[in-house]
């Protein structure tokens, strides 16, 4: 029994069937890959499980609950992170309030009202942003505003952000993508880092082969929103079916 | 101090010098003079400059913070101002309960808009407030007259009940007063040489408040409330993705700007006890959307300064008619004044909205910041450029 239960799930958009009879099932402690073709129904998977997406049947669940039908802000509550394709950050906030706020919501909760006491009166986040902010490298960044970054920062804090919240199932939307090939490997090797020292359960979505095959301890190859394939990363790069889907589209 | 950091606390404290001398800063001319007629420390106008500036300071909380654009500010001032009449026709002529009473009704007021228009975000939640403000302003002028006194407005009249007063006399006027021990409308004159200058009870009333105002919405921002705010302006996403839930944020800035707005509304009838519906009416919330960008939103102090601006502009401005000018320019040459006067008078006067356009277009295009960061770049023009005297004169008049 995984931590991670799709069953069945079924979304049409008008006559397109995005996803057929999805199932999945991803082992705590492990990090699986989810591959296929342009089109395959990744990212919509993706949405499903941040609840973004409402699949039209079949059931998703975390931990023994059931994602579906729960905001998204809800389902991050739970210990589900995501991080996006495109970093999504605080771009008019410094590095370490970028930090500081997903301390607080794990705090906190999704909602309360500190309206009076001053932010830098919370000695305990600053310590706990600042000590992640050191983790990821960005320590001596903190105080530029998150705008002005690299790329390659950008990606490096909005990990930070989502490793704060010690998730226990951290979702990574193609974390290489338009990457460089010295980012993507800096990228390897902060994902691996972050496997090894936290023991996150993740989940990657991707394109670059490269990067699943030094990721992955598991592979589901999704086509046309169903999957066709799970095994381990040497089973797959033979495989005939696999192939076939790709059509020579990538080297596998 | 105070729980501020020493730059607040020093900025809080030249706010405090400055509402506190202001008889004396906007009397800078002396009595009977030529320029007399640009004093500004006559009691109505430096009431309305403390007032208006509360209301900014609170749509700042909304709109500096959040970036959600209220185009409906204007009926919780209305709101609160119908609230602190009532009070007085009800109870007594003291503003405490009046204000206090303004500021819960803006409050309710305010949670019912908001919770409907907060479904929404950018243009459609402006349209959203700015829809409830008109249809506010619309009950209030008729349909809801028994409760608003429609065309003709609300005041205190002889008749009503006043539980603790007593009813008025016949021709009996009453004014707002602050438990017996002092009127709205107290003034006391100082004369030095030519100079007069006018000490206002509401003035200082009301200025001791804003002060209060000005201090809450400093804490307010510093505090982990007011950085999730900007986190929301910032990026809804990732705020919905971190675990948090925008929509509560954003209702309780949006009911703290009404509460703003409704003690402002409760000064306003403080100092003049009558309401009337044209409070309510769009133009109203729209120049305080021009105080707040004229001024610089999301800054600390430029909504104050915005909404300084405009005040002075609407009562200063406007008063300088034909005659003045041609007293201003009787040395130029016949055909000359009549140029020079007939090429100024369409911004003066009645055309002040004119010359307040313009100086808005300048501001929006040139310090998108608003007057905060035009101050910001004067400075630091000054510190660039002490080394080197000569350049700073060639380049300041582009400034």
């Amino acid at each position: 029994m995984g931590i991670l239960e799709v069953k069945g799930i079924n979304k049409r958009f008008g006559g397109l069937q995005a996803l057929g009879d999805v199932n999945l099932s991803v082992t705590e402690n492990t990090t699986h890959a989810i591959i296929g073709p342009n089109g395959a129904g990744k990212s919509t998977l993706l949405n499903v499980l941040v609840g973004k997406l409402i699949p039209d049947s079949g059931s998703v669940m975390f931990d023994g609950q059931s994602v579906l039908g729960r905001k998204p802000h809800e389902i991050n509550q739970m210990g589900i992170s995501r991080v996006f394709q495109t970093p999504e950050i605080f771009t008019d906030l410094s590095v370490l309030e970028n930090v500081m706020i997903p301390c607080f919501a794990k705090r906190d909760g999704a909602f309360r009202m500190h309206a009076i006491e001053s932010v830098f009166a919370e000695k305990g986040i600053r310590a706990q942003a600042e000590a992640i902010l050191d983790d990821v490298n960005m320590l001596e960044k903190q105080n530029m505003i998150a705008s002005s970054l690299s790329r390659g920062d950008k990606r490096r804090l909005e990990m930070a952000m989502c490793l704060v919240q010690d998730p226990r199932l951290l979702l990574l939307d193609e974390p290489t993508a338009g990457m460089a090939r010295a980012d993507t490997e800096n990228t390897i090797n902060l994902l691996k880092e972050i496997r090894e020292k936290r023991g996150i359960t993740m989940a990657i979505i991707e394109h670059d082969m490269n990067v699943v095959f030094s990721l992955a301890e598991r592979i589901t190859v999704l086509a046309q929103g169903t999957p066709l394939v799970e095994d381990i990363p040497d089973n797959i790069k033979g495989h005939p079916k696999v192939r076939e889907a790709y059509l020579g589209e990538a080297q596998v | 101090m105070l729980g501020l950091e020493k730059k607040d606390f020093r900025l809080l404290l030249i706010v405090v010098a400055l509402t506190m001398l202001a008889p004396f800063i906007l009397n800078p001319f002396p009595e009977g003079s030529d320029m007399a007629q640009f004093n500004a420390g006559y009691p109505d106008l430096m009431q309305r400059f403390v007032i208006f500036g509360i209301l900014a300071i609170g749509f700042n909380i909304l709109f500096g913070l959040t970036g959600y654009l209220s185009f409906g500010h204007a009926a919780f001032l209305g709101v609160g101002s119908y609230a602190a009449v009532w009070m007085f026709k009800l109870l007594s002529m003291n503003v405490i309960p009046a204000i206090l009473l303004s500021v819960v009704i803006a409050g309710v007021f305010a949670l019912i808009i908001g919770y409907v228009s907060l479904r929404r975000s950018g243009i459609y939640f402006s349209i959203l407030t700015l829809a409830f403000a008109q249809m506010s302003y619309a009950l209030a002028y008729s349909v809801l007259t028994p409760l608003t006194g429609g065309e003709t407005g609300l005041q205190p009249k002889p008749g009503d009940p006043r539980i603790l007063d007593g009813a008025l006399a016949p021709g009996e006027t009453a004014t707002p007063g602050f438990f017996g021990l002092f009127d709205m409308r107290d003034s006391l004159e100082l004369s030095v040489g030519s100079w007069v200058f006018t000490f206002n009870a509401g003035y200082y009333f009301a200025a001791v408040l804003m002060i209060v105002a000005f201090y809450v919405s400093i804490r307010i921002f510093r505090s982990p409330f007011g950085m999730m705010l900007r986190a929301i302006k910032s990026n809804q996403t990732r705020m919905s993705y971190t675990g948090l839930n925008a929509r509560p944020y954003t209702l309780a800035a949006f009911v703290i700007s009404g509460m703003y707005a409704g003690l402002a509304g409760g000064l306003l009838v403080s100092m003049d006890p009558q309401a009337g519906a044209e409070r309510m009416f769009w133009t109203a919330s729209g120049e305080i959307v021009l105080m707040t960008i004229l001024g610089g939103a999301g800054t600390l102090i430029g909504p104050v300064l915005g909404a300084g601006f405009i005040k002075y502009f609407e009562n200063i401005v406007s008063k300088i008619n034909k005659t003045t000018l041609e007293g201003w320019f009787y040395w130029l040459p016949d055909g000359l004044e009549d140029f020079v006067i007939t090429l100024i008078y369409p911004f003066v006067g009645k055309g002040w909205h004119l010359t307040l356009g313009l100086l808005f277009m300048l501001v929006v295009i040139f310090l998108p910041g608003g007057l905060v960061q035009g101050g910001q770049k004067i400075a630091a023009a000054f510190k660039r450029k002490k080394p080197d005297d000569a350049k700073r004169s060639a380049t300041e008049p582009a400034e």
